[in-house]
């Protein structure tokens, strides 16, 4: 396994806040990587600062052999990390087709080349089997304004992934999204992303999709990363179970007995967008 | 090309039938046509900013800036139009190019105004420049084309003929730019500049290509007006009035096609026009109710009368 992400000492504050304090991960190569913990712990903020939306107050992030601290998001998109947002940031006016066409258009063209036509049948080719691979052909002519959240989500994955970067983040990609969906939604997800083997880091708060799709668990408190193993290991650690997951939830389902699994109270669905 | 673009087809035959109306036009039509054909092309940079999500209340800054580079240049003894439309279209570039560093950082208001601040900037030091002749201007003789100097109602003749190439070639460029991946972020840019930018491409760098082409085409503009004319003033070349006239043509075009901001500049040059002859003390006013007229029935402007009776007809 061949380290693609290196991450030392990584440090944030915001004022007096801390928001991140001693964060070191290696991410390797193809590896699908959950990252979990209560609102505020400092999901967001590491997603932000290793695709370059923030600047780290100190610590490095080394990504394809370079120091990448300080460069601007495209920059760092063009180096192969992409991401996608918790809220998706789509062409709200522009039909499904049109939204993947300038995301294409926009990743293959540099220099002179961005003076072509945009459309050409060659690219059109490209986006549909890009939109048939998401599954959502049936949207490609609709309005993204006016498409179910769901799949505004996986457009919006699907723009991040279009440039086929080594890394993607995906900033819980199942938030608002009802419970029988998130499912199928992560299924084409994860399928999408094995076929271009990209490596991926979410960000995830229900913990069933989190056992199911992830092989390796990062754990955030307090803009700390308390826990970094497996999953089956991670999700048993005392520390995750205290402050992650939260106590409460397995003992209404073990020791009680009289648990459904809905009365958990970690903070699934909610916002902590830096 | 494959397909046959309908846009081209017409401002090619616009382009046709006009270069022969020329020389049958009276007088005053010509006028029009000529002061409608350069301030159209002012729009014109504007309706790519618009496009963007950026208006500007400022572009009388290049549209003076071009019209007294070229004016000042008369001064010194230059008088060929291809030089001085040149000189005046560039300088302008040039100073949108510098602005632009600054400028492509703002967004919405904060943008509009800071145009108009630059642009009111200009029309200070022109009022208080006496070289320049202050607020009364100065005018400039006829000018020659290549060599060819033409006398009375030739001058006009010509420079429309010069006029309606150029704004025939930039028209034209500027449809079919509007589908390349650089034209098409106008969109992307005034949908969402966070993916733009998680994309890989910067959003202020398209921002700044959009307003130094603007700029281009408000000197450019500027120059013809001021050889038109044959005078250059403050008040009438880099006043906010003159910005908000731009604007003004803008709304009533829409931003539909390129070939509007003509056909709009030319609506309005009529409107002006005749409200001036007819009621001289009400043609503010009248001007005003025009534009409320606009924006009540026809939001989308001139165009959407266009394009509303070609979907009734397919």
């Amino acid at each position: 396994m061949t380290a693609v992400l290196e991450v030392r000492d990584l440090q944030k504050t915001f004022g007096a806040v801390v928001a991140a304090k001693d964060i070191n991960v290696t991410v390797n190569e193809h590896e699908i990587i959950g990252i979990i913990g209560a609102n505020g712990a400092g999901k967001t903020t590491f997603v932000n600062m290793v695709t370059g939306y923030l600047k780290p107050t100190s610590g490095h992030i080394e990504f394809a052999g370079r120091n990448i601290i300080g460069l601007p998001p495209r920059a760092i998109t063009t180096l192969g990390i992409s991401r996608s947002f918790q809220v998706p940031q789509v062409f709200m006016s522009e039909s499904v087709f049109d939204n993947l066409m300038m995301a294409y258009a926009i990743t293959e063209e540099k220099g002179m080349g961005l003076l072509s036509p945009m459309y050409n049948d060659e690219r059109a080719g490209r986006v549909d089997a890009h939109l048939d691979r998401y599954q959502i052909v049936e949207y490609r002519n609709a309005t993204a304004s006016t498409l179910p959240q769901g799949v505004r989500k996986l457009l919006d994955i699907a723009m991040a992934a279009v440039s086929k970067p080594t890394i993607l983040m995906l900033d819980e990609p199942t938030s608002g999204i009802s419970v029988e969906e998130k499912f199928g939604l992560m299924d084409v997800i994860m399928e999408a992303l094995r076929q271009d083997n990209t490596t991926v880091l979410f960000i995830e708060h229900d913990m069933e999709i989190v056992e199911r799709y992830v092989s390796r668990v990062l754990a955030f408190y307090q803009g700390q990363v308390i826990c970094d193993a497996p999953t089956a290991e991670a999700l048993v650690d005392p520390g995750v179970r205290e402050f992650v997951i939260g106590e409460e939830y397995h003992r209404t389902r073990t020791e009680n007995g009289n648990g459904n699994g809905n009365n958990r109270d970690d903070d699934q669905g909610s916002t902590d967008n830096a | 090309m494959r397909y046959v673009d309908k846009t081209v087809i017409g401002l090619s035959i616009a382009f046709v039938v006009l270069v022969f109306a020329d020389f049958f036009m009276a007088e005053w039509m010509r006028f029009i046509g000529l002061q409608s054909l350069a301030r159209g092309a002012v729009a014109l940079g504007l309706l790519v900013l618009w496009r963007t999500g950026l208006v500007s209340f400022g572009h009388a800054l290049y549209f003076g800036f071009g019209a007294y580079t070229a004016a000042m240049l008369t001064l010194i003894g230059f008088h060929d139009a291809f030089f001085l439309v040149f000189a005046g279209t560039l300088s302008a570039g040039v100073l949108a190019f510098l602005l632009g560093f600054l400028l492509r950082r703002y967004r919405a208001i904060f943008f509009a105004l800071l145009n108009m601040a630059f642009s009111m900037i200009l029309y200070g030091v022109i009022v208080k420049t006496e070289e320049l002749g202050s607020t009364d201007g100065f005018s400039l003789g006829p000018p020659t084309f290549l060599g060819y100097a033409p006398e009375g109602e030739a001058v006009q003749t010509a420079l429309f003929l010069f006029t309606l190439v150029f704004t025939y070639i930039v028209t034209v460029g500027v449809h079919l730019y509007m589908k390349t991946t650089l034209g098409s972020m106008s969109m992307a840019v005034r949908e969402n500049e966070i993916r733009v930018e998680y994309l890989g491409y910067s959003a202020e760098k398209v921002i700044h290509v959009k307003y130094v082409f603007s700029g281009l085409v408000a000197g450019f503009g500027g120059a013809i007006i001021a050889l038109a004319i044959g005078q250059v003033d403050p008040d009438s070349m880099a006043n906010w009035t003159v910005s908000g006239e731009f604007v003004f043509i803008t709304i009533l075009s829409g931003i539909g096609n390129v070939g509007a901001t003509y056909i709009g500049a030319l609506v309005f040059e009529l409107i002006r026009t005749y409200a001036f002859e007819y009621a001289p003390q009400v043609w503010q006013f009248i001007l005003g109710g025009s534009l409320l007229a606009i924006i009540m029935f026809l939001p989308d402007g001139i165009w959407s009368l266009f394009s509303r009776f070609r979907k009734s007809e397919g």
